[in-house]
């Protein structure tokens, strides 16, 4: 390859070209005005992912910026690779969610595999020891013919990277809804932890240090995949197939033992993954933190393939890779260290004090452009939204001719494929290694995991429930931190602070940028009223097909803390006799139900109102009994209500329950999908004692019966044994899945 | 009891092991790198689960050559006791410890679980703190975890009380399912002839703390430390 050979495979640089680039003509306009030039070819590539929606945040940023992302816990907020949060003894939480949406659908093994690699390094760059992975999916719906294909794929995927990286995967959601028929989403969060006094960061400084490439070798994958997640899908996607990278699970456990090695010497001025547009994004970004220019030589840089001109090199996206910034005499050490762990190391630049990128290769100069300019020139777009209108309430003849029994509808509802045992996902990942694990989701309403070599534990969730968020932004993205809130609660830990991955359609339409708001404004009340701030996260817009949008899905990864992983509380009944209570206000509300979707046959109404305050009381209640040691079994009333929770504790442990406070209860008491409630069990010697404290807390409490027996009953009789529900919650998902062809 | 962990590029179990073994015997293990060529003088050795070289050939056949494997085997000749779990199961067979071979799981996928297990024999330090039939609850993790080996092997095995482990079913608990994986005689763990290497797929080490949901797992190390301290 030559300067003469990589100018051939060049292209004028033109509005036409800007525009297959993902750019507007107002911005390639920009472009031309910052640089008093037409743009190499090679600088144009490295604009148009600068500025591309997925790294620019162009539609989002202005409402982004509206978010509480400060409290006392909070030692590093949204805008490095992930949040920081302090969890006491000079030990924090290092974490963050993000979305591989695209690349799942395209190419679903590959996609949700480097979609967990991607989030790893989020986090362990940033000095952390990655001790939990989860995730949250969301599928088309099972009839579609896609759907097997890509919930195969993506949980292959998913095991297959953190499988052999060593990280555990705790838990997290999955839903199906034809909404996601064309746009499924894949949302990783990685949870790590680093002593307060050694956490990195990627402001690059020191003129004249060296600029160094350690990982995986450089191929042409995924060049342009930052433009792809930027734009809408048609039918001819498939053939973006090339832009989806390649993961190797291995070689990312190797970069995280070398990563963390270096990291306990003091050689790091800082360092970056080379995530989304690659070296283009983490030069860029660490040399414009920093103020400062950068200036890359790339014939040194270690390539995968031949003749790879600059351009190709500055676009790829091929993973397990990092760019650190060494103090100067420090590359013998590194070098030993990645030499140890057979990972490539090139020193391939400096710092400078000239403000540019300048990329150097076969003796030439392809690129030489101001950073601070083109960064800041970045567009901000104030998009016009429209207010999703309220629903009508879901009126009381909705039921009128609902015959079923309570056991017919329970065994319908556990066999919906929302609510049907994830058994058959969850078991291909593995949950245990560490040995940390105390819980993962589906034990306990957030998955617990012990600080590994401490008492002290990490209490993690995933959360939103997209169908509210349709009915109302606002409410539904209250609700989703709200709920995730509940789930730290429901296990005894202290809610410390959330990630937001904001998936969405295509923000140009007013009618789904105003989704995006509304939901940005519930997110933010309800993060100022619990004290749970934004700390770090992603925006995933465009997930539409052919014009048809996702249900809005902003989807909240929460962490919390406890003194001691003993003390957490699962949801499994414990023992026979203990006394089963309600902890909040009666259920009455039905809109947006499960019930009324899945019995009824109707998605209406809207979704339950969240009261911040009732939810912040309720739940510094339950979490007090649970500190207090008087909590046997603990489970947040969400999808499917109050019958549905007692019946998932019931499940969870093979302990039925009998229920005479339910004898004739009407649906909206059993289904009703009210906020801010818990049932709790508990042992029938401190029943008294817990009711008293509720009564001084000003709690609602009601006693619904006691744990007994192998089935649910009420005074009328059995409800439905627990071996019939069993087998239709744990049948549906392997059934549905043997069908793959 | 002194003990020396193995571990490779991609083992990623080899923390778990420490802590099974310190907390049972009150000392902290060696790690020893794939590259050394020694091992320190030690009692037992264990080969960890992970994914060594990325099992990117077949699982634990690139480890099986790695340097520190002729000073294991070495050591194993001479009667050292060495464990090799999940990964180490297959390093360790593929390195000729142990007969057979350990394929693809069954059902093609990773499985992870609680898996009830019987001690088919207690004559061997590993076991002896377990009752012959005794029904145990170790976690699995693996995806290639399908134990095969050709009839005369088989018969010679279960012939020589060279079968450690077997997958069950349990009626009683809430998740009945037996063999995880499609091995052979639901074998889940084999002894060498002399009894003093083990291999097995389930993980006694993550089953040794009342965090870890049940302590079935402690008396293997337990037993250890009593038979070799």
């Amino acid at each position: 390859m030559s300067a003469e050979a990589t100018r051939a495979q060049e292209r004028p640089v033109t509005l036409e070209l800007a525009r297959e680039f993902g750019l507007s003509e107002a911005e390639y306009k920009n472009a031309l005005e910052i640089l008093g030039r037409v743009p190499t070819f090679t600088e144009m590539g490295i604009i148009s992912v600068m500025w591309s929606e997925h790294c620019s945040y162009k539609s989002s940023k202005r409402w982004l910026k509206t978010l509480p992302t400060t409290g006392p816990q909070v030692i590093c907020g949204p805008g490095e690779n992930a949040g920081v949060v302090d969890i006491g003894d000079g030990d924090t939480v290092i974490f963050k969610m993000e979305s591989h949406n695209h690349p799942s659908y395209i190419e679903p093994y590959q996609g949700a595999a480097t979609g967990v690699g991607g989030i790893l390094r989020d986090v362990f760059t940033m000095g952390a020891r990655p001790i939990a992975n989860m995730n949250a999916l969301r599928f088309g719906s099972p009839d579609h013919p896609k759907t097997r294909h890509l919930v195969s794929g993506v949980v292959s995927g998913i095991g297959g990277y953190g499988n052999c990286v060593g990280v555990p995967t705790v838990g997290g959601e999955t839903n199906f809804h034809p909404a996601y028929n064309g746009n499924i989403l894949v949302n990783a969060m990685t949870v790590g932890v680093a002593k307060a006094d050694n956490i990195f960061y990627s402001a690059a400084a020191g003129i004249g240090n060296p600029v160094v490439y350690v990982g995986s070798k450089t191929g042409r994958d995924g060049i342009h995949g930052a433009t792809m997640a930027s734009a809408e899908f048609t039918e001819d996607s498939e053939e973006k197939r090339p832009t989806v990278q390649v993961g190797d699970p291995f070689t990312e456990k190797l970069l995280i033992e070398a990563c963390l090695e270096l990291m306990a010497t003091d050689a790091i001025v800082a360092i970056q993954d080379m995530g989304a547009a690659g070296l283009t994004s983490s030069s860029v970004e660490m040399a414009g933190k920093g103020g400062l220019g950068i200036e890359l030589t790339l014939d040194s840089l270690p390539m995968r393939e031949q003749a790879m001109t600059p351009y190709e090199i500055m676009l790829s996206e091929s993973q397990e890779r990092m760019l650190i910034i060494l103090k100067p005499g420090r590359e013998e050490v590194a070098k030993a260290i990645f030499d140890k762990w057979e990972l490539d190391f090139a020193v391939i630049g400096t710092l400078t004090d000239t403000g540019n990128l300048v990329i150097k290769m076969y003796g030439e100069t392809w690129c030489d452009m101001p950073i601070a300019p083109v960064s800041n020139a970045a567009p901000e777009y104030d998009r016009p939204w429209e207010p999703t209108p309220a629903a009508a309430e879901v009126p009381d003849s909705v039921f009128d001719g609902y015959r079923l029994s309570l056991g017919e509808a329970l065994e319908t509802l556990f066999a919906c494929p929302d609510l049907a045992s994830k058994r058959w996902i969850w078991e291909q990942y593995d949950s245990l290694v560490g040995g940390d694990t105390r819980f993962m989701s589906g034990q306990a309403d957030a998955a617990v995991v012990r600080v590994p070599g401490q008492t002290k534990a990490v209490a993690i969730t995933t959360d939103c429930t997209p169908r509210y968020c349709l009915a109302d932004p606002v409410r539904g993205g209250a609700q989703a931190v709200a709920e995730a809130w509940r789930n730290l609660s429901a296990v005894g830990a202290l809610p410390l602070a959330i990630t937001d991955n904001m998936n969405f359609g295509n923000p140009e339409k007013p009618r789904i940028m105003g989704q995006f708001v509304g939901a940005v404004q519930g997110i933010s009340q309800a993060c100022t009223a619990l004290d749970f701030p934004v700390v770090s996260g992603n925006v995933s817009l465009y997930n539409e097909t052919n014009g048809e949008a996702i249900l809005p899905t902003p989807a909240i990864g929460a962490v919390g803390t406890l003194p001691d992983a003993m003390i957490a509380v699962g949801i499994a009944f414990q023992q026979e006799g203990d006394v089963i209570l309600a902890i909040g206000e009666p259920g009455s509300h039905i809109g947006q139900s499960l019930f009324l979707r899945e019995i009824l046959g109707r998605e209406e109404g809207p979704p339950p109102p969240v009261d911040l305050a009732v939810e912040r009381r309720n739940g510094e209640f339950v979490r007090g009994l649970i500190h207090a040691g008087l909590v046997a079994s603990s489970h947040d009333v969400a999808d499917g209500g109050l019958i549905v929770t007692i019946a998932e504790m019931a499940l969870a442990s093979g302990i039925g329950a009998h229920l005479p406070a339910l004898d004739n209860a009407h649906p909206r008491a059993l289904f009703g999908e009210d906020q801010a409630r818990y049932v709790l069990a508990v042992r029938p010697d401190v029943a008294a004692t817990v009711q008293e404290k509720a009564k001084a807390a000003g709690v609602p409490v009601t006693v619904l019966g006691e744990t007994r027996g192998t089935a649910l009953s009420t005074s009328a009789g059995e409800i439905v044994s627990l071996k019939r529900l069993k087998d239709v919650n744990e049948g549906w998902l392997p059934t549905y899945m043997a069908a793959e062809s | 009891m002194k003990a020396a962990i193995v571990v490779f590029p991609g083992s990623n179990r080899e923390r778990d092991a420490v802590a099974a073994l310190e907390a049972a015997s009150g000392t902290k293990p060696y790690l020893v790198w794939h590259r050394d060529t020694e091992l320190p003088k030690v009692d037992l050795i264990v080969v960890p689960g992970g994914f060594s070289y990325g099992d990117y050939l077949r699982s634990g056949a690139m480890a099986a050559h790695s340097p520190i494997m002729r000073e294991v085997k070495a050591r194993a000749d001479q009667g050292v006791r060495v464990l090799g779990v999940c990964n180490g199961f297959q390093i360790i067979t593929e390195a000729g410890l142990l007969p057979g071979a350990l394929m693809r799981n069954g059902a093609l996928k990773f499985v992870c679980r609680v898996q009830h297990l019987r001690v088919e024999n207690t004559d061997s330090p590993f076991t002896a703190k377990y009752a012959k039939g005794q029904i145990v609850r170790y976690p699995v993790a693996h995806g290639d975890g399908n134990y095969w080996a050709d009839a005369d092997t088989i018969r010679r095995l279960e012939g020589e009380g060279q079968v450690a482990f077997r997958y069950v079913a349990d009626d009683t608990r809430a998740d009945p399912r037996g063999n995880p994986n499609g091995s052979v005689s639901d074998i889940a763990g084999i002894f060498n002839a002399k009894r003093t290497v083990l291999g097995l797929m389930p993980h006694p080490e993550d089953a040794v703390e009342g965090l870890h949901g049940n302590t079935d797992g402690k008396p293997m190390f337990d037993g250890l430390v009593e038979a070799l301290s």
